[in-house]
């Protein structure tokens, strides 16, 4: 047990020099911030009861994260449904379809409305049903909970309430957040693992106040009361700020004190806490945001085709009501056959005017057939059915981790088809986050003799770059590239230690001794297992430590330390204790060095401090950190390797190394004892501004430091990254890369991850510090400016197309850039490169930068990443991709698709993205054709009848059409289409331009879409009308009526609109033929179904096919007819194009069918490498761009001049 | 006990990976997209065949629906001018119809242009008469024709659903508006009979039109439309009413009248007497009188024949043409060279 081990008799609180001086009630300083608005909250603790009425009644610990409730489920999920456009059109026909004023029956206009309806809200509430269960899954959690009288008993979560006692004990959740008591440890603290609230993997400690600790049993909660003064429900997961009242003395507390719920007790066997927010006031439900919900470009474009349609259905029942009102009011007194002179409003010649208005109506419900009531629906199952797919893909599926893709919204699928930008995470996503120490520069020397990834994979790549001619280089690239796979996997470097790459005879085995700087040498070790956060975790197999650190850089300091010698084996909460062993020969040695204060690492001090006293009682400042940083911060006498040093870390950056420089100084015990009375003072400041003050007084001792040397850690690699970024750079697609990394590491992982390329013109942008601080904004601005409209130049001069450039940008001058007024400069400089790396990023940023792109080229980005810190980005980009990875959930909860390899995102772009655009475009543009070609015939009728609004087809085959016999097709279309093979798509990655650059769902498609279905309407129409005139359509002499006419022309239709679909499909399974001939064989059915209904039913439908139609030789001459003119068109439009304009996926398509592949094996690898070639020019984003640019003026100067109209 | 030995210790391997592989994708072709397809390509040899097959179908059919057009042999004679004395207004023409003491009887003469074989049918022809409107089309009730029980239900045939305060059997405009000229067809001296039995379809004898369903309270309203029924005659053998009943989907439309048993010779000469009842002069709508054979095809109507014939030329002239720029501006399938980065090799 290593609680019971670690369990030694002394009170950490006795021993602690870190001892804090703690106020009483009756101090002047306290009740300053009782006023204050953070300390609103009051907590009774043990006192639940308190907490059941007002003002003290908190939200109860049951959470729920549902969209709807049993009540509010109908209401809600109506209006969600009724929001679009279409069906609320669709609701208004269906409620007119009770008045007569309806063309048509009402169960006809409200079935499929119920349908498409209905259908969509079970799949909500299906969705909600599971968010509710696990909802409920979460709320029957059960835990300890003080009941009174000392005594514990189960409970579960959510019945749990603010001032409760509870008691977590190992590996269980924190089931609210809770102020930690005591623990099972005697120094109560405690280790929990935060990985749901910021995806860190590490271990946290948290410490109880001392005064608590005696509260470490069932029975000390008897007589228990406190009470808890704090700040109200926030999201911030890292601050805290509040006050404990215990016997009659105020204790401050910090972040530190606090267990958030969703995170889990670790390493610990128990814990006793008293509850402070629950349910929706802890603050991982406060910062559950809701993510964005986003549609792609496809569906808004819909949006407005739609508009168009009903644009188009008012014209046309404008026309008609306007016809109608004009042979009212002058022929229908004439048609006494009608009874004019007994007629209500719709048919009143007297009243025209009324009787037009009225037919207005009917009209807009009769031709509703124009809009697509089922397209809504079919594109939700289609996506869904997408989304399976593309979760069920083996080939995206990682071994390793066990996750397989995910498409976690479904609705953005065909945006992945058009991705042009994307924005990836660094660390995580294209890297391991995996440390391995690699190299060392102690006292200005370099030791490590091993090369990095990057090193090796650059050097090989200029090898190849300087051989041969164009096909050589690619011929060797591929077979490189996949050496490079081979290399990695056959050949890792020893199987040594995790973390520890390195290898210097110099300094390994205790040879560091007998080096000439051996002082300085055990003082760089000592940082290295000193300066740290880490917990040693006992490894039972090897009988080591393995280290629980915040960063796996800390942990690769730590192995890197241990296999030097010094073994960081035990910490207390004052103390760490190291073996030492200073050769091979010696036996170990344990020294306990004293942690009296920790400063802290975080991203804006960049660096972290301990202060330690060692066995003879010096004290130590021990400080590592970002090199600029520490040099800044060195004494006039520290510098002694500053030069060397420098020039190691260039080299480590350039080999793509994360690197620290690592210093030391030594402290007087005055000297420390005063500034230690500062910083407590600090600390116990309780307000808004301790962390300042905190940090200013952190900032006043880590001064004056003495440099000894810095760290270099290899950020491996992950699997495949380089040659899924070449090809997803040869499929057009634009790669930045975000990261907090400085610019020299991210340049090498560039080249590493060919993002750059020699020969690329690099353009750095970069801020001059400028010494007039008064002006340093406008100056830094202006010089910015002025880098800027240089590169553009430079660029813009650029004759040789082959040329490539790449910008480089900092955070620092990110700030800038970012404001209103150059991020256009900016951005325009920016997407005239081929690649784009931001170092140096904050979160924030990442989410502007994404934000930049995506508004100001309007074009689809992606973004990529796997930690928190991504969060922001993921939600902002157009498509956000979360890495399922080891680095925790956020990211994956936030994106849209989760992967759990960066190289899979290829396969989810080039194959499925290709794909699910080209479907849903074809989808989407046969959907429009066929509601036209059926809807105008109904209008073309009309015009037959006096526009009296009588439609040709029986109800119930209108009812149909949308909703059974054309809607399974197209969904085949929708979900099994492939114009080429997913290798093919893989193999030319050029055949992803088509979805940039939108060439299946342009407005010259669609409109050609729809010119087609008109093109159809008529056709139908006036064949069907020519062949079945007044003469007789049978031999038996009878004459058509409209019973025959309109099944013979639905008939025709439904052929027309298969074939048609058939003659889009590309590829066809067993399911395609199924659905769309199985679709033509159910309309017959239906038709020998209905007609063996009740007449009263079918009306003059009755026994249609068996006894009128089928026997009659022209209703099959006038089905081939139709559906034969009504195609030929397409099909010779299709013939056409494919013989005289042929578009790639046809000529592949060819190539593959003739297995031309195969007999030519050259031809076909040069045009794989020249489908790649093409793109790395990246020409046509020039072009682009370039249209973008002008556009960018224009809009300016539209702007510019709009402004100053305004002023 | 080798094997158990080696069982355990890949036994302890294999607790890891069921649980690894719980998330693994199941492999299908069906999953992995990869079912087999057949994936067609329009090569030109396709899309000569296609359209020189279409010609080859559509052709012979074009010739033999023209054919069968020809051969039906239609004599049709628009009586509704010659059947009112005088060349007069539409005033007095609505006037004259509308005047019940008036006998409209009216003698017409048809020559028979080529010999015609039995069965010939006749039929009436009546032009820009709206029988697809809607106000008409609903004015009807079906259950009322079906069941002897629902003679009450007349709803949807307002305005034409009571009179005198019992409900009209049939109901509606529809019914109410039936035909009512008649013809009666002589050769020379000998009469030609007229099988006015067998018009209709026989499932709406059957199954709509009751055979215990009597016509009531038929035209006794203030309005007479169109022809009376009569009352002892169950609404199923009122065939007259059953062909009205099928409302036609164009304002030309013509229905059965009867059908004439006999041959009729070339040159012969028929008269017909009509019977000149029905009003379509307010509407200024014509009426004509057809009679005509029929073929397999039914009626005369050429442009069946002709549609054929248009797009089978157009689809050989399709084939022709698409040989001919095959043979002009060949394009070897699957040529590399038109790949777009090999078209616009700068890119452009």
């Amino acid at each position: 047990m290593p609680g019971g081990r670690r369990r030694d008799r002394l009170r950490w609180s006795k021993i602690y020099t870190f001892a804090r001086f703690w106020p009483t009630v009756g101090d002047d300083e306290q009740p300053s911030f009782h006023g204050g608005p953070s300390y609103s909250r009051t907590v009774h603790c043990n006192q639940p009861q308190l907490h059941r009425k007002k003002p003290f009644k908190y939200s109860s610990n049951y959470i729920t994260t549902t969209k709807y409730n049993v009540i509010t489920f109908l209401p809600k999920a109506l209006f969600e449904q009724f929001r679009r456009v279409a069906n609320i059109y669709f609701l208004l026909a269906a409620a007119l379809s009770l008045t007569p004023v309806s063309p048509f029956t009402p169960v006809s206009m409200i079935a499929p409305l119920a349908f498409v309806v209905g259908l969509s809200m079970a799949k909500e509430a299906l969705e909600d049903w599971r968010r509710f269960m696990q909802d409920m899954k979460v709320n029957m959690r059960k835990v300890n909970v003080h009941k009174g009288e000392g005594q514990f008993d189960h409970k579960q979560w959510q019945n749990i309430r603010v001032g409760d006692v509870v008691k977590v004990e190992k590996d269980q959740f924190f089931p609210a957040d809770l102020l930690l008591l005591s623990s099972s440890y005697e120094d109560g603290i405690c280790y929990v693992e935060t990985m749901n609230l910021d995806g860190e993997t590490n271990l946290k400690v948290k410490r109880s106040l001392e005064v608590t600790l005696a509260l470490d049993d069932d029975e000390a909660f008897r007589d228990f009361t406190a009470t808890i003064r704090c700040e109200d429900p926030n999201p911030n997961l890292y601050t805290f700020v509040g006050n404990f009242d215990y016997e009659r003395q105020i204790f401050a507390l910090e972040p530190n004190h606090i267990l958030l719920r969703d995170s889990k007790l670790r390493n610990t066997n128990y814990v006793y806490g008293v509850v402070i927010f629950a349910g929706h006031d802890s603050k991982v439900m406060q910062n559950a945001t809701k993510s964005p919900s986003k549609r792609s470009r496809i569906e808004k474009k819909m949006d407005r085709i739609i508009y168009v349609l009903f644009t188009l259905l008012v014209l046309i029942s404008v026309i008609s009501s306007i016809g109608f009102a004009i042979i009212t009011k002058n022929k229908m007194p004439n048609w006494w056959y009608l009874q004019p002179d007994q007629t209500t409003s719709l048919y009143d010649p007297d009243r025209a005017a009324l009787s037009g208005f009225l037919h207005l109506v009917t009209a807009l419900i009769l031709y509703g057939y124009l809009i697509p009531i089922s397209l809504y629906v079919s594109i939700e199952v289609v996506k869904v059915l997408q989304a399976t797919f593309i979760n069920g893909d083996i080939l995206m599926y990682d071994e390793d981790t066990g996750n397989h893709a995910q498409a976690r919204t479904s609705n953005l699928n065909e945006e992945l088809g058009q991705v042009d930008t994307i924005l990836s995470d660094k660390t995580g996503t294209l890297t391991c986050n995996q440390m391995d120490f690699l190299k060392c520069s102690i006292a200005g020397v370099s030791y490590g003799v091993r090369s990095s990834e990057v090193e090796i994979a650059a050097s090989k790549h200029m090898e190849s770059e300087a051989t041969g001619d164009d096909a050589g280089v690619y011929g060797s690239y591929e077979v490189e590239l996949d050496h490079e796979i081979d290399f990695k996997s056959d050949n890792p470097r020893k199987p040594t230690i995790k973390g520890f790459s390195f290898e210097d005879d110099r300094l390994m085995h205790g040879n560091w001794a007998k080096e000439p700087t051996a002082d300085t040498i055990l003082l760089f070790f000592r940082i290295l297992a000193l300066c740290h956060s880490a917990i040693p975790e006992p490894d039972e197999k090897t009988g080591g430590f393995t280290y629980e650190a915040e960063s796996p850089d800390e942990a690769a300091f730590l192995v890197a330390a241990r296999e030097f010698g010094f073994e960081f084996c035990k910490r207390t909460q004052s103390s760490v204790f190291i073996r030492e062993k200073y050769s091979s020969s010696e036996d170990l040695i344990e020294r306990e060095f004293k942690i009296l204060n920790l400063l802290e690492f975080n991203s804006k001090r960049k660096r972290m401090s301990v202060i330690v006293r060692d066995a003879s009682g010096k004290i130590f400042l021990l400080c590592k950190g970002a090199d600029s940083i520490i040099f800044d911060r060195l004494a006039k006498n520290g510098r002694m390797y500053e030069s060397e040093t420098n020039k190691h870390l260039t080299e480590y950056g350039e080999a793509g190394l994360r690197t620290l420089a690592l210093a030391y100084r030594v402290l007087d015990e005055s000297e420390y004892s005063d500034w230690n009375a500062e910083f407590l003072k600090a600390k116990t400041t309780i307000g808004p501004d301790r962390e300042a003050q905190v940090e200013r007084i952190s900032d006043l001792m880590e001064r004056d430091l003495i440099l000894v040397g810095a760290t270099a850690v290899e950020d491996k690699l992950q699997k495949g990254v380089p040659q899924c970024i070449d090809k997803l750079a040869q499929a057009g697609l634009k790669i930045w890369v975000l990261t907090g990394d400085k610019i020299e590491t991210a340049i090498n992982i560039g080249f590493a991850c060919s993002l750059l390329r020699q020969g690329m013109k690099q353009i750095c942008l970069s801020t001059i510090n400028n010494v007039v601080a008064q002006d340093a904004n406008k100056a830094a601005k202006e010089s910015l400016l002025m880098q800027i409209t240089n590169a553009s130049q430079m660029i813009n001069l650029e004759k040789d197309p082959y040329e490539a450039f790449a910008l480089i940008i900092d955070g620092k001058t990110l700030t800038y850039v970012l404001e209103d007024d150059m991020k256009n400069h900016f951005l325009n400089l920016a997407v005239n490169c081929a690649s784009v790396i931001c170092c140096r990023v904050s979160p924030k940023q990442k989410a502007l930068v994404t934000r930049l792109v995506k508004e100001g080229t309007g074009k689809v980005t992606l973004a990529i990443g796997d930690g928190a810190n991504d969060v922001g980005m993921i939600q902002e980009a157009d498509i956000g991709v979360g890495i399922s990875g080891v680095e925790g959930m956020q990211a994956v909860m936030a994106s849209d698709f989760s992967i759990s390899q960066f190289r899979f995102l290829e396969r989810l772009l080039v194959v499925h993205g290709h794909w699910c655009y080209k479907r849903i475009a074809l989808m989407i543009c046969y959907f429009f054709y066929k509601n036209i070609a059926f809807g105008l015939t109904i209008f073309f009728f009309e015009a037959y009848t006096g526009f009296s609004g009588q439609s040709v087809y029986d109800d119930w085959y209108m009812l149909l059409f949308n909703v059974v016999l054309t809607s399974l097709p197209v969904i085949t279309l929708g979900v099994f289409e492939q114009d080429v093979s997913s290798e093919v798509c893989l193999q030319f990655p050029a055949l992803y331009q088509q979805g940039q650059r939108n060439l299946f769902f342009d407005w010259y498609r669609i409109i050609g879409w729809m010119f087609n279905g008109l093109y159809t309407s008529i056709a139908i129409y006036f064949l069907s009308i020519g062949m079945l005139y007044h003469q007789a359509f049978r031999s038996g002499g009878q004459t058509a009526d409209m019973a025959v006419v309109g099944t013979t022309m639905f008939t025709s239709i439904i052929w027309t609109v298969n074939v048609q679909i058939a003659l889009i499909m590309n590829h066809f399974t067993w399911i395609q033929h199924l659905f769309v001939w199985g679709s033509v064989a159910t309309w017959y059915l239906f038709l020998v179904a209905y007609g063996m209904s009740s007449p009263t039913i079918s009306g003059n439908a009755y026994q249609i096919l068996l006894e009128a139609l089928g026997p009659a030789p022209i209703f099959w001459i006038a089905t081939i007819i139709v559906t034969a003119a009504c195609n030929i068109p397409y099909l010779t439009h299709k013939a056409f194009q494919r013989a005289f304009n042929p578009q790639d996926q046809h000529v592949i398509q060819e190539i593959k069918y003739y297995k031309k592949d195969i007999e030519d094996a050259h031809m076909w690898k040069r045009e794989k490498s020249k489908a790649r070639q093409k793109t790395k020019i990246g020409f046509t984003a020039r072009v682009d761009a370039k249209i973008r640019q002008l556009r960018e003026r224009l809009n300016k100067r539209a702007l510019s001049t709009s402004q100053s109209l305004e002023e | 006990m080798n094997n158990s030995a080696a069982g355990t210790s890949s036994g302890s391997g294999d607790v890891s990976a069921p649980r690894r592989n719980s998330n693994r994708p199941k492999y299908s072709r069906f999953t992995q997209q990869e079912l087999p397809a057949c994936k067609p390509i329009l090569t030109p040899r396709w899309v000569i065949s296609v359209f020189t097959l279409i010609g080859v179908i559509f052709i012979p059919i074009g010739i033999a629906a023209l054919r069968a057009s020809t051969n039906v042999v239609e004599i049709v004679k628009r009586y509704d001018a010659d059947c009112i004395p005088g060349n007069n207004t539409k005033a007095y023409k609505v006037a004259y119809i509308q005047d019940k003491n008036i006998d409209k009887t009216c003698n017409i003469t048809l020559r028979v242009p080529k010999d015609m074989d039995p069965p010939i049918y006749v039929y009436y022809q009546l032009d820009n008469f709206y029988q697809n409107h809607r106000r008409y089309v609903k004015s009807r009730n079906d259950a009322q024709l079906k069941d002897r029980g629902k003679a009450n239900d007349t709803s949807g045939c307002d305005p034409e659903d009571a009179s005198n305060g019992s409900p009209i059997v049939p109901c509606g405009l529809i019914a109410w508006s039936l035909f009512n000229d008649t013809y009666n067809f002589s050769i020379g001296n000998q009469n030609l009979t007229v099988n006015k039995r067998g018009i209709s379809w026989k499932s709406d004898r059957d199954h709509k039109f009751g055979n215990d369903v009597f016509p009531r309270n038929f035209q006794n309203g203030t309005l007479i439309g169109g022809a009376s029924l009569d009352e002892n005659t169950p609404l199923s053998q009122q065939e007259d009413l059953i062909v009205w009943m099928r409302t036609a989907a164009l304002p030309t439309f013509r229905k059965s009248y009867g059908k004439i048993e006999q041959n009729l010779r070339e040159n012969d000469t028929i008269t017909v007497t009509i019977k000149n009842n029905y009003n379509t002069y307010s509407f200024s709508g014509k009426k004509k009188l057809v009679l005509s054979t029929s073929s397999w095809l039914g009626g005369k109507n050429d442009f069946i024949g002709i549609t054929y014939l248009t797009i089978g030329g157009l689809c050989f002239f399709l084939a022709i043409a698409f040989t001919g720029v095959y043979l002009v501006k060949p394009r070897k399938l699957g040529d590399p060279s038109y790949l777009s980065w090999n078209r616009n090799p700068s890119g452009r």
